[in-house]
Parts: structure tokens; sequence; C-alpha cells
């Protein structure tokens, strides 16, 4: 394990896996407290990693930069090594413990979530590290993002969603979600712990978005998206950038 | 009452010994040893498929086939009609009966008779499979009832029972028609070890039928559940329901309903497990409900309902209501979302709980709004809901929450 | 070998470098010289692509360096601080830079690595050297690869006299050899006997570019801190 930090949240998260599992005997229930760490502290624990990393190291990458190599390939490979470390973190963490604990569907669907959100996280936070030069604003756009992505968007869509509740929203509401990759991971739960209770919903859009498998698809396509794309601009930007 | 049945069934075959025996070979006529054959008598058919443009049992006999010989309706013609008392078919694979949209064709028709028995046949591809109009002391069993229609209106129902009464429906297992078994004015009946699944709209499907009993029924993935609807005196006990999903299925719909008892049933992955309206005095205990988008659904509309004693475990929502209104009580149940706690060690939380969740409601106002469950911040909100309810109603609770599941 | 034409460099309305145009040659050894805020560190990243000119242009070897990095083969580069993931181990790095540029069939220069005796320290993680150690390490990489031109930016500062003194001569020993070296740094006594040229920065212009020994004629004085404080007295009294 290459970092103290790294270690600290393995350990942090196999604690909290295995505690859930072994003071519940429901392991549905289990689950869930998991699903609130897959979606709260993971993203926020990958955003904060990757930009103090990121700023820790950058005048290292700065002497990298002198050297023959493309920019581009360095922060992609500064980028790699961070999202490696923190999905190794995760397999630990998260991932053995439910294999062991837990071998079902919805451990694989939690485990995967928690990468995709680690990944997209990690995406943002070098975006935000690459856009600014301090390191206390960098961090606190980091944080802003994930507790927009967290609180206020789905406040903000709850709020929508009774202002216009005359009118039909379902198409607006997958559109919506799909502008929130939280969101994104949480619905792709659901589609497998709640798929029963989505059936019962009114709309047929929603019929055809939950109960078929293109549902599933598009929020795969949807979250590469959400990983590709910061890391994309940001390396872009990287690119230009006086150091 | 099944045991009465089968000692019937058992002495009416012995009789059979005393009396004639006809065999019909391949290429015979069924009707024409019917037609010979004295009240009492066996007529014993071997292999081969018969187009007969409708056989009439119109006396008492035991029609038995050997290695199952084909009745062939050529979608025209309802393949069997039994106007007699004391008629046994059995052994037989039925194909292929009539179809109309006007009349109800069936595989095997009971009219207006008594003590029939129809054991151990394979109907396939039947408009409707067995019908039972104002039959009364029949004994359906082990037929195997398959159908692949594709709409309600090209499927009939595998066991209709119309006006009649005294029935035995028993392991049977009943697929693709539009209702697996339909009720309708059928009283002091029993279905019993049946399996009826992927049927276009119900598994089972009751009205107007009172003092009914089904047990060990198993009905899953139908398109909209089981239906029991304005009876009086259902008893249901240890049924499965699973996999019922959709904007219309249901577990059990139980609509109408009063002075019945639903216990020991299992309800897994249901969209709603059991949907109740106008219903009262209804005593729901000792169920499982599993992994259900709701468990139970109940309008304003019911009263005096007893759900005491099941264990509610991973449902989306335990308890969705339309009301504010409770005359219902919730007492006694083990609900894995309860967070109280038992100082006394009595097994029985200390604070009550309140199984109706804030979001529940907000989806029923709202639907839409499912897109946000589990999100963080409609945790919060429901966290505030329940240190200060003030939208959920205030007396939908259960005082006595176990705090372990009960062993069911 | 490296040509400036017109290099222009603004951050927001400060001008950090004002149409700069020089150039180097093979065997100079040329100090970069100019109070705090003159230009020195932006030219020198300008040189190394950290930073993009916003106009004009940079030719190394006849190769123009916008968007283009095979041309930082033929750098060697000692920032003025170093830092480095504090896990790694001084042997991790090497190898990890040693990684990145070695070219099959290089002859590798590890005379520093055993000047400053590093080696016997190589297991140690970074996070636990000092100051002056981390510059050692840096100094290594810049000299590695036997690179033709090598950029060092205050590279005595926080050595020791010591190790001072083994970087002097080994910068001494590359100049024999026909690189070219440009080297920043404040403490001019440091570079006598260096220096052949002195590039003179002041609120981001070319004050002047000369060579040493005609500085000296000029001035008539022998070393160097003398040699440029007269020259200040000349500026200030023209000006």
């Amino acid at each position: 394990m290459r970092n103290r930090i790294i270690l600290a949240y393995t350990i942090l998260l196999a604690l909290v896996t295995i505690s859930l599992f072994a003071l519940e005997d429901n392991p549905a229930k289990a689950i869930m407290s998991l699903l609130n760490i897959g979606i709260l502290i993971v993203p926020l624990v990958s955003s904060i990693f990757c930009t103090i990393y990121l700023y820790n190291s950058a005048e290292f990458i700065e002497l990298l930069v002198a050297q023959p190599i493309r920019r581009s390939r360095l922060l992609w490979g500064v980028y790699l090594g961070m999202i490696t470390a923190l999905l190794i973190a995760l397999l630990a963490g998260i991932g053995l413990p439910l294999l062991l604990l837990h071998p079902a569907a919805t451990s694989l669907n939690l485990f995967f979530i928690s990468c995709s959100l680690t990944i997209v996280f990690a995406s943002l936070a070098t975006l935000s590290a690459v856009l600014t030069r301090d390191k206390a604003k960098g961090i606190g756009l980091c944080l802003l993002l994930w507790f927009y992505f967290t609180f206020i968007f789905d406040g903000l869509v709850l709020l929508v969603l009774f202002q216009f509740a005359d009118y039909p929203l379902d198409t607006a509401m997958i559109g919506m979600s799909m502008l929130n990759p939280i969101d994104m991971a949480r619905i792709g739960m659901l589609l497998q712990l709640d798929i029963s209770a989505m059936m019962g919903l009114t709309g047929a859009l929603f019929q055809d978005f939950f109960g078929t498998g293109t549902g599933f698809f598009l929020i795969v396509l949807v979250m590469i998206v959400w990983m590709a794309f910061p890391i994309l601009l940001a390396v872009r930007r990287f690119n230009h950038k006086d150091l | 009452m099944i045991r009465l049945l089968l000692l019937y069934i058992l002495t009416v075959t012995a009789g059979a010994a005393r009396a004639a025996i006809h065999l019909v070979k391949a290429g015979e006529s069924i009707q024409a040893a019917i037609n010979k054959a004295q009240p009492g008598d066996l007529i014993k058919v071997y292999p081969g498929t018969f187009r007969e443009k409708g056989i009439q049992i119109n006396k008492p006999l035991v029609l038995m086939g050997v290695d199952y010989p084909v009745l062939d309706g050529e979608k025209k013609y309802e393949i069997l009609t039994i106007t007699a008392d004391h008629v046994v078919v059995q052994g037989f694979e039925l194909i292929r009966s009539g179809y109309s949209s006007m009349n109800e064709l069936a595989a095997i028709r009971i009219k207006e008779a008594a003590y029939v028995g129809i054991r151990n046949n394979r109907l396939n591809e039947n408009f409707f499979g067995i019908y039972c109009q104002h039959a009364r002391y029949a004994f359906i069993a082990n037929n195997r009832i398959v159908s692949n229609g594709s709409s309600e209106l090209e499927a009939g129902n595998g066991i209709h029972a119309w006006k009649s009464d005294h029935l035995v429906i028993q392991q049977n297992n009943i697929t693709g028609h539009r209702d697996g078994i339909y009720f309708e004015f059928v009283t002091e009946s029993t279905i019993a070890h049946n399996t009826s699944h992927k049927n276009i709209r119900y598994g089972l499907h009751f009205m107007f039928s009172h003092q009914d009993i089904y047990t060990n029924n198993t009905f899953s993935e139908n398109g909209a559940g089981v239906a029991v609807m304005y009876s009086r005196q259902v008893t249901m006990y240890h049924n499965r329901f699973i996999d019922n999903w959709g904007s219309a299925a249901y577990g059990i719909l139980l609509k109408e309903i009063s002075d019945s008892k639903a216990a020991f049933n299992e309800f897994s992955r249901n969209t709603a497990a059991i949907y109740m309206e106008g219903s009262s005095r209804l005593n729901i205990y000792a169920n499982r409900f599993n992994q259900n988008g709701y468990g139970i659904r109940i309008q304003a509309s019911c009263d005096n309902n007893n759900i005491s004693k099941n264990n509610f475990i991973a449902n989306s929502f335990d308890i969705a209501t339309n009301g504010s209104l409770v005359l219902n009580s919730f007492d006694g149940n083990y609900w894995d979302k309860y967070e109280g706690y038992d100082l006394n060690k009595d097994g029985i939380g200390d604070v009550p709980y309140r199984p109706l969740s804030l979001f529940a409601l907000i989806v029923e106002r709202n639907n839409s709004s499912m897109m946000l469950f589990r999100s963080p911040m409609v945790g919060l909100l429901e966290r505030a809901e329940k240190i200060m309810p003030g939208i959920t109603p205030e007396q939908l609770k259960d005082n006595k929450p176990q705090m372990k599941p009960l062993p069911l | 070998m490296i040509i400036a034409t017109n290099v222009q460099k603004k951050f927001g309305r400060l001008v950090a470098l004002d149409r700069i145009s020089l150039s180097c040659n093979k065997g100079q050894t040329i100090a970069l010289i100019g109070p705090n805020g003159s230009g020195k560190t932006t030219f020198i990243k300008c040189l190394l692509g950290m930073v993009l000119p916003d106009s004009g242009f940079i030719t190394i070897n006849q190769q123009n360096i916008h968007q283009n990095w095979q041309y930082r083969q033929q750098i060697g580069y000692m920032p003025q601080i170093s830092r480095f993931p504090d896990n790694m181990r001084i042997e991790q790095v090497l190898d990890m830079v040693r990684d990145i540029r070695y070219q099959p069939g290089q002859q590798l220069d590890e005379e520093l690595i055993e000047a400053f005796e590093l080696k016997r320290q190589f297991g140690k993680r970074m996070r636990t050297l000092s100051g002056g150690t981390r510059q050692k390490v840096s100094a290594c990489l810049a000299f590695l690869f036997n690179p033709a031109i090598l950029i060092l930016d205050e590279p005595t500062a926080g050595l020791d006299p010591v190790a001072s003194e083994v970087l002097k001569n080994k910068i001494a020993t590359e100049k024999a050899k026909g690189k070219l070296t440009l080297i920043t740094s404040h403490v001019l006594s440091d570079l006598d006997d260096l220096v052949s040229e002195i590039i003179y920065l002041q609120d981001g212009k070319l004050r002047f570019h000369e060579s040493v020994s005609r500085l000296q004629e000029k001035t008539g004085e022998a070393k160097l801190n003398k040699v440029m404080a007269r020259i200040m007295l000349q500026k200030t009294a023209q000006s």
C-alpha cells in the first residue's frame, strides 16, 4: 500500500462493512447502510484524496513536466495511479468482505457503483485541481461539487417536482438524474433493490425505463460519460496550463 | 371433504370392475363407445389422436386414457362436455379446444353435474381449460393446464368455476391462461397445492365466492397477481405469492373482503404484496413480506383490520395509505426498518414504530419522485419526520414492534 | 543552440517576459541574473515548456519547442525547490525518471550519484530527507541522462559547502565537454570561474547579454559580484 491515507481508508471500509454484517442479521439492511457509504463516503474520500494528492505532488509533477514526456501522458499516469489505489482500497475494504459475507448480485452491483463513483469523483477532483492553482480553493471546489451532487441537487429536483406536479415529468426526471452521477449510481441500485416498487409507478416511460435493459444500459453509458468527461477536460486544460 | 371424494371415486372405479370395460383404439370413436356403454362402465382409450367434434358424456362413466391419448378440438369444438353426475375423466391429453368470442368453449366442461372427477390430464393450447358450470362436489386434481395465449381476449381461464359449490381443486399446474383459476359465485370450496404462474391476468381470480379456503398454493409471475373481491369468510393460509410485477400487479388484491383470514403466507418480490380496498375485519397475521415494493397498501376505505405478528423484511415501503384516518391496527409485527431499543429485554421495542414513511406519502402524491428514493437528502427529511411527525398520520403505528423477526 | 525570438508572456496584467530575444550556444555557461520577479524563472519555464509564451517562439537545436516534447531529451533540469512523493525511496524516484526518459544505448552519467554518495541512502523515503539531500537527488536527475543543455535553478541553494563544491566541479566538467549550461543564482560569488556569459533580466526585459570577459574589461573588476555592482551603479547613474 503506497499511502497511509489509502491504508486507513481500506481499514475503515473493511471495518464498516464487516461490522454492518456482524451486527445486522438481516443482510438486506446491511446492504442498505452500505449503499449510503457507497454514495456518500466513497465519493467524498475519492474527491479529497485526489485533490490533496495532486496539490501535494505539484512540484514533483512540475519536475516531470520538464522531462521528455507528453503532459497528457503524465496526467493520465497520475490519474490512473490515484484511481488504482482507491479501487484497490475499495476491493479490499468492500469487495472482498462482501464476497465473503454476502455473495449476491446486489453486493456486486454495490461494489461496481462504489467503483464508478470513485472514478467519477477522481475525475472531478483532477479537474478542479487542474483548474485552480490555489490548494484551498481547489479542495473547496471539490467539496462543493460533492455537496452539490449529494444534497443540493436532489433538493432542487424535489422542489421542481412539486412546483410542476401537474405536468408529466417522467422524461424530465430521467434526464435530470443524468446530470448527477450520484443519482445515476443510486438509481442503478434502485433498479435492483426496489424494482418491484418502481414497477408500481404509473407512467409508461417508467415501465420502459425500469422494466427493460434500457435503463441499465443507459446508466452504464451515462456513468462512463461522467467518468471520462471531466478527466478529458482536465487533460486538455493541463496541456495548455502554465505551471 | 377431500377424503370423502377420494373414497367416492375409488368406489366408482371399484364398481367399474363389476361393470363392463369398453376399449377404444386409435381410429375408433369414443362417442360411440359412450353411447354403447351402460352407466357405471369403464371406457379405456388407447393411444391415438381422436378428432371427434365434441364428446358428450351424459351417463355416469369412467373415461380412462392409457398413455395419454390425444383429444383434439381442432380449434373448433368443445372437446368434452359432462352433463351427468359421477363421471371420472383421467389420463388424457386435451388439445386445441375451439375459440369463440361468443361461447366460452373449454377443453372439459362440467355442466350441471355433481361428483365429477377430472384427474391427471394434460391440457394444452385450449381456450378455456376446465369449466365448471353449476358443478357441485367436483374433484379436479393433478392436471397440467398450459396455454400460450398472448392477450386477455385470446386466452380463457385455466380452471373456470361459476355458480358452483363444494369443489376441490388441487395440485394442478396452470400457466399461460387469462386467469389461472377463476371463481365466481363459488362457495365452500377448497383450492390447495396448486401452482398458477405466468398467467396473463390473475393467478387466482375470486369474486362473490364465500366460505372458501385456499391453502398451499403458489402464485407467481402472473400479470396482476391474485384478486379476491366481493367475498366473505375466505381463508388464505400457507400460500406463496411471488414475483408479481407491474403497475397493477399485486400479491393479493383484496377488494370488498370481510371477515377473512390471511396467515402463514409468503409474499416475495411483488409490486404490492397486499392491496386492500374497502375491506373490513380481516385478520392478517404470521405472514412473511420479503422484498416487495410495498408490503401493504391499505386504502382509507378499510376498517377494523388487524395486521399483526407479520415479518416485514427488505420491502421498499412497508405500508402505504392514501388517507390520514387510521382504523386498523398494526401491533406486534417485526419491521426490519425499526430502529428502537428494548431496555427491559422482553423482545418488544420500547418505542412505537411508524411503518408509514414520509417518502411513501411523497411518492403516493407524486410518482416521479420515486427517482429520489434512498437519496441522502430524502434520508434527512425522513429522519426529521421520524423525530417530529407532521405529515404522516400520528395514529398509524405499531405499539409493540418486535425486536427480532418472528419464527415463521 | 537556444534561440529565443520576441518571447512575450503576461500573467494577467503583469508582463513577465517582454519580447525577449537572445541566443545561447554550445559550450557556454550562462548566468541568468536579475532581481526577484524579473522573469528569470518564467524564462526557464518557457524553455522547458512548462509555461507557454503568448507570442514569439523558442527554438532549441533548430526545433521549435511549441507543442513539442521530444526536445526535452536534450535538457536536464534542476528546479529551485525539489519535492518528491513522500513515500517513494530515492532509488524509486531515480528508476521512475529513468523509465520515463531512458533511451536504449544511452550512456547514463552516474558521476554525481557517486560523488554525493547517494547510493548509501537509496532506501530512504523522500519524506525523511533534508532539503539538501533532496536537492542532491534533483541534481543527479538533471545530469543523469547526459543532456546537451543543463538548466539549473538556484542549484547551490540549500546545499552544504562540500556538496556545493562537488556540484560546481561537475558543472565545470560538463562545460569542458561542450555543454550549454544555464544557471540562475543569487549568490554571485558561487558562479565565479564558472560562468562565461551573463544574461541580465529586469522587469521582464532583457537588459544585457554579454560575455564575462567583456564585462570585466568594461568595469575593470575581476570578481563577478563586483562587476555586477559596478554595472548596477552605472545603470542607475544613467537613468
